[in-house]
């Protein structure tokens, strides 16, 4: 009997996560694990974890994490890859931290083309306060503080700040999926390889913005919220590679 | 032994599932089902009912969230 999924070996074995049933930070978080074990980077790896419901992401991964302020996750992230680059750095943000509280940094280190990986978690609600209207909620969604569902005239449209960093000359690769259905899954991970290999070439600043199921706080259940982000959510915020720079950064690089 | 012959084997990790049902969604072949006996976390995992069904695709543990899934060949 040989055992076919191998248990990812940056992810730590025998605990069971906080997170709902169905979530999927749980998949993110494996994902991450399997492409740092694929690419032998976890020895050098350093992932800044944000507030929000990826908090306690450091009882899951078993390599350097460290916590940040509300928001500031790339502007830590910064802070360490200028001060030891060998590291590998990984800002993991949810959409209440990187696209509200944190959109100074996000912007401004986008800007900068930081040598960084941004993992960005978008579930279009603040999870882990009770689900009420994040900046990402799309037109017509039912949240804790928009019970009649957003309204633009009133609360604004949704942000799309991933296409907004892919605009900048410093942003080297950027692109948008989804982890509900198994053919997102595995689009998720080939564009977290990807980014990852952006920041080991030395490239700039690569995103990934990976549409997640909050069936808690849409209050549907698990199959119903994988089948609300591929109908409703794709239709905002639509999935593919947003910019890719690569081959000019090479040819600059030289 | 052909790989059409290839036996694979479903294991669940009865309390780490917490019974989210994604699994059983995405599964083609019908092999999980959720169990009607709660796990220690209180919830109804899921289980293999029907395991000679299994082809080993391995998409049941790329969905699930909480690594609850084994697939073993053999």
């Amino acid at each position: 009997m040989e055992l076919l999924n191998k248990w990812p070996k940056y992810y730590k074995k025998d605990v069971i996560s906080h997170y709902c049933p169905g979530c999927g930070h749980g998949i993110v978080h494996r994902l991450v694990a399997e492409v740092l074990e694929e690419l032998d980077l976890g020895r050098k790896a350093y992932l800044v974890c944000p507030a929000g419901c990826a908090v306690l992401a450091y009882h899951y991964f078993d390599f350097d994490v460290i916590e940040s302020a509300h928001g500031r996750g790339t502007a830590i992230a910064t802070g360490a890859k200028r001060a030891r680059p060998e590291l590998f750095v990984i800002s993991y943000q949810g959409d209440g931290d990187l696209s509200a509280i944190g959109t100074a940094e996000t912007i401004h280190s986008a800007n900068r083309g930081e040598n960084i990986c941004v993992i960005f978690i978008n579930n279009a609600v603040y999870g882990m306060t009770g689900g009420q209207m994040a900046p990402t909620s799309v037109i017509g969604q039912s949240t804790m503080t928009s019970p009649e569902g957003r309204n633009p005239e009133v609360d604004g449209y949704p942000l799309h700040i991933t296409d907004v960093v892919a605009s900048f000359p410093g942003v080297a690769y950027a692109e948008r999926t989804s982890v509900a259905t198994p053919a997102g899954i595995r689009k998720t991970r080939k564009a977290i390889r990807q980014a990852f290999e952006t920041q080991v070439e030395g490239l700039g600043y690569s995103i990934v913005e990976v549409l997640s199921p909050c069936p808690t706080n849409w209050k549907m259940d698990p199959v119903t919220a994988c089948r609300w982000v591929e109908e409703e959510m794709v239709k905002e915020y639509k999935p593919g590679v947003l910019t890719d720079k690569r081959e000019e950064k090479r040819k600059e690089k030289g | 032994m052909s790989k059409k012959d290839k036996v694979f084997t479903v294991q669940v990790r009865r309390d780490f599932c917490k019974g989210c049902g994604l699994c059983v969604e995405y599964c083609k072949k019908e092999v999980l089902q959720v169990s009607p006996r709660l796990n220690r976390l209180g919830y109804n995992p899921a289980e293999a009912a029907n395991p000679e069904a299994c082809i080993g695709c391995l998409v049941c543990t790329q969905v699930c969230p909480d690594l609850a899934i084994e697939v073993y060949s053999g």
